[in-house]
């Protein structure tokens, strides 16, 4: 089970504005889905290992070597606002 | 005296402060944490990016083993464990300056822990990549009426090592202090640049105070953008004195992050985020563990050199050095490199007196330089510094003789014979000395009489006639056997 | 000369063409042709100029590939099925589709797919649903339905995708054709558009288990630019048994008993005795963890979704909704540029993570996973090859389950264990039911390949399937 509340806190957290309808199915279907998923809440799993990897490896490492960089043309060449130099934002204080 | 007993119990209880400090190290790699991006010095904006610390769909980070091999050193030389395998999390949050839209770091499985520099315990010391630049464009970069800023991802991706302290540090003073040789054992394993100001070396300090003696932990505050030792103890003090303040009048200190101005010196809270921070850390997918192996450890413990904790120790210990003296030599690498060459260059035991001469006459002429940078060679202070043992050339003009090496370099006694600066003696000063105290009877007669001030005015004769290269001492002789 | 070249596969065309009885450009020219015929809405891309110079003696003797959009390619719109990133043009290429123009194999087009690879019909593209070639009411699968729609309609020789819980395996199935999610790390990852990075991995959708094997060769590699991969630990070989002689087959009743339906269980069951007609013995083994299969992956994967979506902010690339202040900047942008299904699963994901969940969901799901590799070591020690239907149902029809998204991600519960323990399992076509195709999946331990291979070979010539009703 998931409230209205804790949807639009988890919207918050991911950055999503969801509207008013978005927020009452979302609040619906995640509950579902919780409800089915909750069903690993059922096995014994103490003692079990978590897996966030299946390769076995350890220790990938790259020399540190240089790789050429990207002109700053193609840096800023897909951004939405640049002023030529830098990525545009709205600034975080305003 | 109208106020309550109480009030006046809690006005005169003392507090203790607790700190601990979050220090940041950017390495001095060649290249980015996790893609092939040579680190930026005040290149133009947007010059030093490529797909991965661009954060494009699809890249992937991949580390950089040197950053590993320098995070190694230093976690060795902090005096903590590795680690036998580390791993990388995702440290989630929104902001301009964060390309992917979370951190790579560590977080409950570090690279090393549980050290020790100094009095101060070490938690933690672990990896991870720096954030990006926001530079704030000013009312001209204006995007739909509301201020604009500017992204510049040259610094994002920049090897970082994070250290953590146990909260052990107890003032203001010490926690500067402790910067100080946490800075220079950084500065001499050459893993960083450790520039405050260009932000190289940043420190954090969590500061919470409680009745002095009590072992429970206060409330603690967070401290940013301490960018100076001065400002990190201007920034504690103001903050223990801000808390012992509220708890005084009853108040209570509350957990916050706090940034301090060094203009004003003014802690303003950093504005509090819509909800409280929620990182959701969990494993980066992307990358695999850092296990060391035995070589990766060996490499890391070889290319440790002698630290300058040690150094004072050894300077103090086997020089004789006092502390003051053997510390500031181990904490400026240059002056005791150069310390350690004049000391060599001479048999007799003038360790002591070099050293004096390096922390006192030396740093008074070249300041913050490097000694090796000047023209003085190591083998003519150390003559210099015998000479004057040997009273061939008085202290006086040995300064002059130490400022022409310095600015010239050459021989010590070929300067001193030049200059004519070697000290008067034998016959020549047995006569300056006749001279003047048959010019100053007056003041002859009042030494008789026992006033042994008086000889002030016959030395400073003879002082005057030599040019200052007579020996105080021996002039002093001289004037008592002539009585 | 096109009618000629559908009759043949990849692996045909590209013979012929090292032959000298075919010119490389030709054959790319006709190809280029026929995918711009597209009626499926399989391609978001189509090549508009001729490729590059094919190296004479190119392996793969300058076939061209379609892509899945989910790969970047450098100059070429790689939008991953998402309004947010319409009109991006990657300044670089993934190494995969790099490795396979290296080879010979140039880009036909880009497909389109799921949004991020996430759905298992192609209705969550942000460019519209694909159409299944054998019935255009129905869907292609998805996430990769926009490649196997492409490969099963003659509208590409053959194509790749990615597979996080079934988006290659599921799509081939419901089309017909062959589809391949390999070992983890054996393919690099750089430079596809990350869903779930533990999970995602590439493999080829083809017309037969020749071509699958051929155009695989070319995909496997150590990269230095992915941490993960590993590459495979043998030379890919391409498969000319016809028999399963000694082959142990295991049937796990959890992935082929409840929720199949009867006219997939029928085509299955044939395959069992096709199976044993070849040689190979059938043996019942249990996969108990795969119930909560599904459950620990509508965990992981929407957690780790929900950071590597994240980067889709509005700054560097991409969309951006124009707003006062950075908090509408963001929160706009992703409002506008993300589809329903995407939100749901960053919702999801974000949650599992949060502060005071993060024990109970991922957590939990990342000990789940560990059971489930268990199951499957223990199920090696027993079977060479585990063998199920790859989806419980064939296609269904367009818009008919999208209100439900549970019974959708259920629907998933065939394919999705192998992803979470890393290990490769094919989709071959096992024969019609009501006139679609019907998918047989085998799964092997990790790095088996050439094992999955040889016997998908055996049984693809035993099965003879007849895919060209929906090559029009
Ligand atoms: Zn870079």
């Amino acid at each position: 089970m998931i409230d209205r509340d804790q949807v639009l806190h988890v919207a918050r957290l991911a950055r999503l504005r969801l509207t008013d309808e978005e927020v009452e199915r979302m609040t619906g279907e995640l509950s579902t889905i919780l409800d089915h998923i909750e069903k690993i809440s059922e096995l014994d799993l103490d003692d079990v290992a978590p897996t966030s990897h299946v390769v076995a490896m350890e220790n990938v490492l790259r020399p540190d070597e240089p790789r050429p960089s990207l002109p700053r043309e193609g840096a800023l060449g897909q951004a939405p606002d640049t002023d030529g130099v830098g990525f545009r934002v709205p600034s975080p204080g305003a | 005296m109208g106020a309550a007993p109480v009030a006046d119990a809690l006005a005169e209880r003392a507090y203790e402060p607790v700190i601990g400090l979050e220090i940041h190290v950017q390495l001095s790699t060649r290249t980015k944490m996790f893609c092939g991006c040579e680190l930026s010095f005040g290149e133009q904006p947007n010059t030093r990016t490529c797909p991965v610390c661009l954060g494009l769909p699809g890249t992937l980070p991949v580390t950089n083993a040197e950053a590993v091999h320098f995070g190694l050193m230093i976690g060795m030389a902090l005096g903590c464990e590795p680690a036998p395998r580390s791993i990388f999390h995702r440290k989630n949050y929104f902001y301009p300056d964060l390309p992917k839209g979370y951190q790579i770091s560590q977080y409950d499985i570090p690279l090393a822990r549980d050290g020790r520099l100094g009095d101060i315990r070490i938690h933690r010391v672990h990896l991870e990549e720096d954030a990006a630049k926001l530079v704030h464009a000013g009312a001209s970069g204006r995007i739909h009426g509301a201020e604009a800023s500017a992204v510049d991802f040259n610094r994002g991706g920049t090897p970082l090592v994070e250290i953590v302290t146990e909260p052990d540090v107890r003032s203001a003073a010490q926690a500067a202090e402790w910067l100080r040789l946490l800075r220079v054992t950084l500065r001499q394993l050459g893993v960083s640049d450790v520039n405050m100001e260009e932000g190289s070396l940043r420190c954090d300090a969590n500061v919470s105070i409680r009745p002095a003696g009590e072992a429970t932990l206060g409330t603690k505050t967070e401290l940013k953008n301490m960018n100076s030792f001065r400002f990190l103890e201007r920034g504690v003090n103001a903050e223990v004195a801000r808390q012992e303040e509220l708890l005084r009048e009853g108040g209570a200190v509350t957990q916050e992050t706090l940034h301090f101005d060094p203009r004003t010196g003014a802690l303003s809270p950093l504005r509090s985020k819509e909800e409280a921070h929620d990182y959701r850390y969990f494993p980066e997918p992307d990358l695999v563990p850092i296990a060391p192996t035995e070589e990766m450890l060996e490499r890391a413990r070889s290319a440790l050199p002698e630290l300058p904790a040690q150094r004072a120790e050894r300077l103090e210990s086997d020089m004789g050095l006092v502390p003051d003296t053997a510390r500031l030599l181990a904490f400026r690498s240059d002056l005791g490199d150069f310390f350690e060459r004049a000391a060599a260059a001479r048999v007799g035991d003038d360790s002591k007196a070099i050293a004096n001469w390096i922390v006192g006459e030396l740093v008074a002429n070249i300041g913050d330089a490097d000694p090796a940078d000047t023209k003085l060679e190591p083998e003519s202070l150390a003559a210099l510094v015998g000479m004057v043992r040997e009273g061939t050339v008085a202290g006086s003009a040995a300064k002059d003789v130490l400022t022409t090496l310095v600015a010239e370099g050459g021989d010590p006694a070929e300067i001193v014979e030049a200059e004519n600066l070697g000290a008067a003696g034998g016959d020549e000063l047995a006569r300056v000395v006749d001279q003047a105290m048959a010019d100053q009877a007056d003041a002859v007669e009042k030494i008789r009489a026992g006033n042994d001030k008086a000889t002030g005015a016959v030395m400073g004769a003879v002082m005057r006639a030599t040019e200052g290269r007579a020996d105080g001492a021996e002039v002093q002789r001289l004037i008592r056997e002539r009585l | 000369m096109t009618g000629d070249l559908l009759d043949l596969t990849a692996a045909q065309a590209g013979q012929r063409v090292r032959a000298g009885e075919l010119s490389a450009s030709d054959l790319f020219e006709a190809w280029r042709e026929r995918a711009a015929t597209d009626s499926l809405n399989a391609y978001r891309w189509v090549a508009d100029a001729p490729p590059p110079e094919i190296a004479a003696g190119a392996p793969l003797g300058g076939v061209p590939v379609a892509i899945k959009d989910l790969f970047c390619t450098e100059g070429v719109p790689s939008a991953a099925g998402s309004r947010i990133l319409e009109g991006y043009l990657p300044p670089y290429t993934a190494t995969a589709v790099e490795q396979l123009a290296q080879a010979g194999a140039p880009m036909l087009g880009k497909t389109n797919m799921d949004e991020f690879a996430m759905g298992s019909s192609n209705e969550n593209s942000g460019f519209g649903p694909v159409m299944n070639p054998w019935d255009e009411s129905r869907v292609p699968g998805g996430s990769s339905g926009g490649s196997a729609a492409a490969v099963a309609a003659g509208l590409a020789p053959w194509a790749i995708g990615t597979d996080t819980g079934g988006s290659i395996r599921q799509p081939a199935a419901l089309c017909g054709i062959v589809g391949l999610k390999p070992t983890y790390g054996s393919i690099s990852r750089y430079g596809m558009i990350a869903f779930a990075s533990s999970l995602d991995q590439a493999g080829p959708l083809t017309r037969d288990v020749t071509d699958c094997a051929l155009l695989f060769r070319h995909m496997v590699g150590r990269d230095p630019l992915d941490s993960t991969s590993t590459g495979l630990p043998e030379e890919v070989r391409l498969p000319d048994q016809e028999r399963l002689d000694g082959l142990r087959f295991g049937v796990p009743p959890e992935l082929t008993r409840g929720g199949v339906d009867p006219g997939v269980a029928a085509v299955f069951e044939q395959s069992l005795r096709h199976i044993e007609e070849l040689g190979g013995t059938l043996e019942e083994v249990s996969l108990p963890h795969s119930d909560q299969g599904i459950s620990a992956y509508y965990v992981i994967a929407p957690a780790e979704a929900s950071a590597n979506l994240a980067r889709f902010d509005g700054v560097r690339y991409g969309l951006r909704a124009e707003a006062g202040d950075l908090a509408s900047m963001y929160e706009d942008t992703r409002e506008h540029g993300f589809g329903d299904e995407v939100k749901r699963r960053i919702m999801l994901g974000t949650y599992a993570l949060s502060s005071g969940y993060y024990d109970a969901y991922y957590g939990r799901a990342q000990r789940v996973r560990t059971k489930i590799a268990e199951d499957f070591r223990s199920a090696f020690e027993r079977v060479d090859l585990i063998v199920t239907p790859t989806s419980p149902t064939v296609a269904f029809g367009l818009g008919e389950r999208t209100d439900d998204p549970l019974a959708m991600y259920l629907s998933d519960f065939c394919t999705v264990p192998m992803p979470l323990a890393g290990i490769p399992a094919i989709s071959i076509p096992g024969g019609l039911s009501d006139e679609l195709p019907v998918g047989i999946q085998l799964a092997g331990p990790a790095f088996s390949e050439n094992r999955i291979l040889e016997a998908a070979y055996a049984l693809e010539q035993a099965i003879g399937f007849d895919g060209s009703g929906a090559r029009g």
